[in-house]
């Protein structure tokens, strides 16, 4: 029997999956404490032992792969020259290579944005700017502004290709690691990220994984592969596009509410799903990844009740004000709350439907009627996904939730909003043993292999209930 | 070094035709172009430009509404950092019968370097971008 260990450091638990290769299907589950700040391996051992409870003793393992969230994430600054180009792609790049923005900065840094990017101390700095061929002075500026500063963390260099040599000189000269790479935007009709994505993974595989004491690990495990949130787009990406011999379900979003940020994936093209319709801004990514920083279910009530106000949420928890405002109160007294009774069960579905409903509104494209001389056009900007075949939800507030179809509807086209182009009629699924990212790990070496256990333990919800209509019906009617 | 030109149809115009096939016949002249299409805002010019260091804008418009559109379009390119950009602009630029020296007058005085009016060939814009930039030179 072959099987393979995949392990996601997180910021409070160490995540095990163990796979059977043979059958595709997944053995057991363990968890244990997040321990990278002290030394990870107590963590480890701790969700080792589980496994080997719940296995009957521990297999030997054909493979032992790792992503990591913890210790912060992998913390990118960004930038570019314009805000909504360069600066942009710049920013994709940085969200499908799974980092953690912390901060985005667009055309020249001034002194004040050079000690900013110092205080912000990211592990990474996405440096772009200039199509190729086109502006270097800008690009060359910011390249300056980094070799003086006290920034001495790796820069990975995805700009005007005119000037990539003397700006991995430049930076190098602080004994810095520099990786230069392809650009993000070589044309203003043509978006190139993959290159970035690729250069970023490496350098968070040959540095940041050490620098974060994550390779402490390393005699239990063969690989720390990538950032977690990039697994679960790479997850979703196999189990959408296929791997050879399998065919993907085709294109698809994936939701992630989680305590701190609510993450959205799609893949798939976007184009417009109506012919005539003219879209507008850049390209988007085929595999795109949005993070919500102010929609966390635990971190951010606060920012979640002031966009919905309390009287939506207490009414689409079906509680009263005080009842609602009460349960609101110890969610924001301890962040680590499970939810125990039928009360903060509601309050909490309220919280995570306000969650996935504002970032898929965010995440999706949109479409609005121009009135001109000719009549009427209809312009596009972002991904048109309303077409999408699946939405999936990932994460413990979808899958221990009482109703997740009622959860994953309101990621579905919504009548009050007709110019979001969310997915219309979607099959509802979980990814119940949160085995996305497992997947994204496992195809790193046996796509196969990964796609199958993805796709077995899909969870199709029950399709009486899951059509998007009915349940927003039901959820007003509550 | 080719030469960066950025062409588009500007405002909420969407006559494409003709901006298509200039902006082909100014690749086959051999200048870099970057396209932007029908519908597109003033501001998605510069920014085009900008981030291309573009050395010209080719500002079409074809449906009577342009002067609206290119109103203060020099003033964006002087706050973009782009003073010295040559832009042009040409098409059915204004409603109605006006006479061309009028109209002409009004975008100069906007800050375009040259004004097209309509039916202007190919051959002409390739020859007016040949003697500017060549003048730009040995200025």
């Amino acid at each position: 029997m072959s099987v393979a260990l995949l392990i996601d450091f997180g910021s409070t638990w160490t995540k095990l999956r163990a796979l059977d290769l043979d059958s595709r299907t997944l053995m057991a589950t363990a968890q244990g404490p997040s321990t990278v700040a002290s030394d990870i391996n107590v963590g480890l051992d701790e969700a080792l032992a589980r496994l080997g409870d719940a296995l009957g003793g521990l297999p030997s393992f054909a493979y032992r792969l790792a992503s990591s969230s913890a210790a912060g994430g992998l913390r990118m600054v960004t930038i570019g020259l314009v805000r909504e180009l360069t600066a942009e792609a710049a920013r994709q790049a940085a969200l499908g290579a799974g980092a953690k923005l912390c901060g985005s900065f667009a055309y020249r840094l001034t002194t004040a944005d050079e000690r900013e990017v110092e205080a912000l101390a990211p592990d990474i700095v996405l440096l772009c700017g200039g199509t190729d061929g086109g502006n270097r002075d800008v690009i060359l500026h910011n390249a300056q502004a980094l070799a003086r500063s006290a920034i001495r963390c790796p820069v990975v260099v995805a700009g005007n290709r005119e000037v990539t040599d003397e700006i991995v000189a430049m930076l190098s000269e602080g004994r810095r690691l520099v990786m230069p790479t392809a650009n993000v935007l070589p044309a203003l009709d043509t978006l190139d990220i993959e290159p970035a994505r690729i250069a970023i993974r490496d350098v968070f595989m040959r540095r940041i994984v050490s620098a974060k004491g994550i390779d402490r690990a390393s005699a239990r495990i063969d690989h720390v592969l990538m950032p977690t949130p990039a697994a679960v787009l790479e997850g979703a990406r196999i189990l959408a596009d296929g791997v050879e011999g399998r065919e993907g379900l085709g294109p698809l979003v994936v939701v992630d509410p989680g305590g701190a940020t609510t993450d959205v994936h799609s893949i798939g093209a976007g184009e417009p799903s109506e012919p005539g319709v003219i879209r507008y801004g850049l390209p988007e990514p085929h595999a795109k990844r949005t993070v919500e920083g102010d929609l966390g279910m635990r971190h951010n009530v606060a920012a979640i009740v002031a966009a919905v106000g309390l009287d939506t949420l207490a009414a689409n928890a079906g509680l009263g004000i005080e009842e609602a405002g009460g349960a609101l109160s110890r969610v924001e007294a301890s962040v680590e709350m499970l939810p125990a009774t039928d009360i903060e069960r509601q309050m909490d579905g309220a919280l995570v439907r306000a969650a996935v409903d504002i970032a898929m509104k965010r995440h999706a494209g949109t479409v609005e009627t121009v009135y001109t001389t000719q009549g009427p056009v209809q312009v596009q900007r972002g991904k048109d996904l309303s077409a999408v075949g699946w939405v999936i939800g990932t994460g413990g507030a979808i899958v221990h939730a009482r109703d997740p179809a009622s959860i994953l509807a309101v990621a579905c086209t919504d009548t009050r909003d007709p110019g979001s182009l969310r997915p219309r009629a979607p099959r509802l699924a979980v990814d119940a043993d949160y085995l996305l990212y497992a997947a994204g790990l496992l195809a790193q070496i046996d796509p196969a292999a990964a796609f199958d256990c993805a796709r077995n333990h899909l969870r199709l919800l029950d399709p009486a209930c899951s059509s998007p209509a009915s349940i927003l019906a039901s959820e007003r009617r509550r | 070094m080719p030469r960066t030109l950025v062409t588009g149809v500007i405002g909420a115009d969407t006559h494409i035709v003709g901006n298509r096939i200039l902006s082909m016949a100014l690749e086959d002249a051999g200048y870099r172009v970057v396209s932007l299409g029908a519908l597109t805002p003033a501001g998605d010019f510069i920014k085009a430009a900008v981030e291309t260091a573009a050395d010209a804008i080719l500002v079409s418009s074809l449906y009577g509404q342009g002067e609206l559109d290119c109103r203060g379009f020099r003033d964006l390119c002087v706050e973009a950092g782009l003073e010295d950009i040559l832009l042009y602009v040409g098409g059915n630029l204004v409603v109605g019968k006006q006479p061309w020296e009028a109209v002409e007058r009004r975008f100069l005085d906007m800050g375009f370097d040259r004004v097209f009016p309509p039916g202007t060939r190919v051959e002409a814009a390739l020859t007016a971008l040949a003697d500017d930039f060549a003048a730009r030179e040995t200025r």
